[in-house]
């Protein structure tokens, strides 16, 4: 199965990045083969609906589960609808996160962050 | 049809007198329209507070997806530049971020897409004595006011008579959209250096359009004024003066036309009005 996280940077010991949409790059584990590949992040060049366009590549890529530290309310429709589940992290870098995962030690992420369109008029 | 003189005045910066300078000239003038192009937030009504004679809905087109014949192709979705489509076990449609260019329908290959019409906001038509007025509103939440300011600009287009429109601040897409059409430009500037700031933009925007353009420096005061140093420094024809002045201040803040209750002998905004329509025939 394969896991997606939002990196800081293409190592295995980066720390996660704050922002879903526009995080630089993603690395993508797979649990069969321990395999991983770093992804960049088209979205990172959109005007708009980066978080869409994020979620839209992981569906692409047959990811299953995501990483995050938080992620937008355009995110999840696509996410929810593309059946990937999302888990809150922990401190700590990317290995240590998936090792948690592999541990069962996350939490799913209930609360889907409003955004920052709307300026506060929600 | 008689003359069509659309006068635009914009700022680069909100609170800079777009609205008390738009208002006064087409109440000077009489006969004339004034135009509120700021659908954002338009405020020229509560000077007029015009008779409401008529009101428009206005629409974009937006994609409907049949999902029975939609195949997952995601054609649509690789197409939408603005991320407005996804796919996950069917087509999701962001419509707030849609704009409408009706891409996604053009490039589906089985004809599972047609567009539909989404209500984004009205226009309005009134008249305040001889003033016709013109405005538009953008329902909360929308992407964009520049199909309400594309109706608005169509209901004018060959309206007899001087149109003066009063525009969104700053210098955007949808201050663009609002001069693309104007016989002249009146860039309205406040006498601080945020004031020649904003004022050096929407200069750069004018000159961009090649329009006919000339400043009304407002809030004059006997200090220094930046903005008068810019239009020295690039040659700008300075073609009206308003002071800082506590009696049109008040006036202003009350709602009231400073033309309509005569203020000083009407002489500021008749003098500014004859020397628009000299610069803009």
């Amino acid at each position: 199965m394969r896991i997606a996280l939002p990196v800081n940077s293409k190592d295995i010991k980066s720390e996660l990045c704050p922002s879903f949409g526009r995080a630089p790059y993603f690395l993508i584990y797979d649990t069969t083969d321990k395999s991983m590949v770093f992804l960049d992040n088209p979205a990172t060049r959109s005007t708009g609906g980066a978080g869409i366009r994020a979620a839209q590549m992981l569906i692409d890529q047959s990811v299953k589960v995501i990483i995050a530290p938080r992620y937008g309310e355009n995110a999840a429709r696509v996410l929810i609808d593309g059946g990937i589940r999302v888990y809150k992290n922990i401190a700590g870098t990317a290995e240590e996160n998936i090792g948690a995962y592999e541990n069962n030690q996350l939490n799913v992420l209930a609360d889907i962050h409003p955004g920052f369109h709307h300026h506060g008029n929600k | 049809m008689g003359i069509n003189k659309k006068i635009v005045v914009l700022s680069g910066k909100g609170g800079t007198g777009k609205t008390l300078i738009s208002v006064n000239l087409a109440a000077a003038d009489g006969n004339s329209y004034y135009v509120d192009c700021d659908v954002e937030e338009p405020n020229g009504h509560l000077y007029f507070k015009p008779q409401i004679l008529e009101e428009k809905t206005v629409s974009v087109l937006i994609p409907e997806v049949n999902n029975d014949l939609c195949t997952g192709c995601k054609e649509c979705v690789d197409f939408c530049k603005f991320n407005a489509l996804a796919f996950g076990k069917k087509v999701i449609l962001f419509k707030e971020i849609c704009h409408s260019c009706g891409g996604c329908a053009l490039v589906c290959p089985v004809n599972a897409i047609t567009e539909i019409e989404k209500t984004i906001g009205l226009i309005n038509i009134g008249i305040s004595e001889n003033v016709r007025t013109v405005g538009g509103i953008m329902n909360t939440g929308e992407a964009s006011g520049i199909p309400i300011i594309k109706n608005i600009l169509e209901y004018i287009k060959d309206k007899s008579g001087y149109i003066f429109i009063d525009c969104p601040p700053g210098s955007a897409c949808i201050v663009m959209e609002t001069i693309k059409d104007a016989d002249y430009c009146i860039l309205v500037a406040e006498p601080t250096i945020f004031g020649a700031h904003n004022l050096e933009m929407v200069h750069q925007l004018v000159e961009l359009c090649n329009k006919p353009y000339g400043v009304v420096l407002n809030k004059c005061t006997d200090g220094p004024n930046p903005s008068e140093d810019f239009c020295k420094e690039k040659n700008i024809e300075i073609i009206g003066r308003i002071p800082f002045d506590s009696e049109l201040g008040e006036l202003n803040s009350n709602g009231k036309i400073a033309v309509r209750e005569n203020y000083k002998n009407n002489e500021l905004f008749y003098s500014l009005l004859n020397k628009v329509k000299e610069v803009s025939r």
